[in-house]
């Protein structure tokens, strides 16, 4: 199967990046919502994108993994072109965890259950090896006596994590954050950018959608800035943010900051 | 004096309380009692009814219903499905199956099945009988409803579970199963247990097949009781019987709703 050729690692795939976006454009109608983006995400790398609403991030992260689908353009993850009609799209997701903005966690199941279900579903781990897979990862995110709770006795912060350790139980080559952050309060929002700064450090490839500036300029080896539907300016974090070459980057920044 | 508001909304309602009082009064002296308790409430005849009319006749209204149900649930969920599929034929074949089963009358749909089936086709026949046939009609009229209300109950899962899902790397039947008409069964549960009321109901319909004593169901065992007896006790008892299924039905639903409203 070409996807765990390219994840395990043939010479010619191992240089390739791991995110590759070449001339995406989407469509939703006759809306043109992105205009021709190239973005590359190397191993290891974390690339924050930022920008105003509805200038096009959700849907550019949403394109990588196939949620929507580009209307013109290839997407290339770990070498393999998701756009290919006979790409297997449910090991391709199976190997790209997505943390959303409103967590969606499973609400009739447990925290060990979210951990599991597609575990044993997807990857047909056993029992033993999911439950104890998931227990290593809701340890990692500080919520190993939280395993028997429901999603909805948890608060915000707490669920988002537990959206992480669900998405990390699967082995991901890679880790799509969509504003984490951005539908919690503002005192539970320091644990979750905690544990994807420890993700960052482990050296997990990561694309994260966010408005947390401190957590792009710390942690971030890429900053693109997007505004309809094109990437305005990319670089460094703190040249990006301290140094914007762009009208349009500056009046952003001049906003958030 | 002019009344103030809350005066007058007292008097009304005293008003009402002596109107209702005054017609139990005359529906009281009106009635001729001893008629009544013969015809009606007759002792003798309660007597005779049981336990055949618990051991018999309820349990074969519950065992018909209780197959209509589970096989109307399958073919509800099915339908579902299908009307949500991306693929057209699926779409249409199931729009058609729902609307013909909801717009038809339950009887025409028993007589099609019971009457009409084994003239049109003589060399085939309906597996399992009596209990074949009352489930497979049961099992359409109910099913027919409960397909829309199961439709409506996985739309109004969030679309995010489903993304998740899939994000996580289920196909779309795995996704469906696992995490979405789970959520949607919690969401439909008072409009089934509704259903499931009203086919109780629609089990009445069962004489239309020909049943053999041992297959009376209530509203036959009453109706066979009542022409023997010369007499509507029978069909009392039997009035009885169904709202001993019926009303704790309905009592469960309320609760449910009231849960689901404080849930929100
Ligand atoms: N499923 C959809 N159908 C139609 N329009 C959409 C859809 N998803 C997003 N859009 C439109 O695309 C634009 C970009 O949306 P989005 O990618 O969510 O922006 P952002 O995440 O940067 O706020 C918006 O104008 C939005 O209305
Ligand atoms: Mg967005």
């Amino acid at each position: 199967m070409t996807t765990t050729d390219a994840t395990q690692g043939a010479p010619a795939a191992r240089d390739a990046a791991a995110i590759d976006v070449q001339d995406l454009h989407k469509h939703f109608g006759e809306n043109e919502v992105l205009k021709g983006i190239d973005v590359q995400v190397a191993r290891g790398e974390v690339v924050c994108v930022i920008g105003p609403s509805g200038s096009g991030k959700s849907t550019l992260l949403r394109c990588v993994n196939l949620l929507e689908v580009p209307t013109i353009g290839r997407i290339f993850v770990e070498g393999v072109e998701v756009t290919d009609p006979d790409v297997d799209i449910d090991a391709l997701r199976s190997r790209t965890g997505m943390v959303f903005q409103q967590f969606n966690l499973f609400p009739h199941m447990t925290v060990l259950q979210n951990l599991c279900i597609s575990q044993r579903k997807v990857r047909k781990r056993g029992k033993e090896e999911s439950v104890e897979v998931a227990r290593r990862n809701l340890a990692k995110v500080g919520l190993a006596e939280k395993e028997s709770a429901y999603p909805a006795h948890l608060s915000g912060g707490q669920q988002q994590r537990v959206a992480i350790a669900r998405a990390l139980s699967m082995d991901p080559d890679m880790m799509l954050f969509d504003e984490p952050t951005s539908a919690l309060d503002p005192e539970l929002v320091g644990d979750v950018l905690a544990v994807m700064k420890d993700l960052a450090a482990e050296g997990m490839t990561m694309m994260v959608v966010t408005h947390e500036m401190g957590f792009a300029r710390e942690v971030g080896d890429k900053l693109v800035f997007m505004d309809d539907g094109v990437v305005v300016e990319e670089g460094l974090p703190s040249v990006v943010l301290s140094d914007p070459q762009h009208e349009r980057t500056r009046a952003f920044l001049s906003k958030v900051l | 004096m002019p009344l103030t508001k809350r005066k007058r909304a007292a008097y009304l309602r005293y008003a009402q309380y002596v109107l209702i009082l005054a017609l139990a009064a005359v529906v009281v002296l009106a009635a001729d009692w001893g008629v009544l308790r013969d015809k009606f409430f007759n002792p003798d005849i309660i007597r005779d009814q049981f336990p055949d009319v618990l051991t018999v006749a309820l349990k074969n209204t519950v065992v018909f219903t209780a197959c209509g149900f589970a096989f109307g649930l399958a073919l509800g969920l099915g339908l579902a499905l299908m009307r949500l599929s991306s693929v057209g034929p699926w779409r249409w074949l199931s729009t058609g199956v729902i609307e013909l089963f909801r717009g038809l009358p339950a009887l025409v749909v028993f007589l099609a099945l019971g009457v009409g089936f084994p003239r049109a086709f003589p060399q085939y026949e309906i597996p399992g009988g009596q209990l074949g046939t009352a489930t497979l009609a049961l099992g359409l009229v109910g099913g027919a409803y409960m397909a829309e209300t199961i439709r409506a109950g996985i739309q109004a899962v969030p679309k995010g579970q489903y993304e998740a899902a899939r994000t996580l790397g289920m196909s779309h039947s795995r996704a469906m199963v696992s995490v979405v008409v789970p959520q949607a069964f919690r969401i439909v549960l008072p409009p089934l247990t509704n259903e499931l009321i009203l086919l109780t109901k629609d089990s009445s319909l069962i004489y239309i097949l020909g049943l053999s004593l041992d297959q009376y169901e209530l509203t036959k065992w009453g109706r066979e009781g009542m022409n023997s007896e010369a007499n509507l006790t029978p069909i009392i008892v039997v009035g009885f019987c169904y709202l001993i299924i019926t009303v704790p039905l309905s009592i469960v639903v309320r609760r449910m709703e009231a849960k689901a409203g404080r849930a929100r």
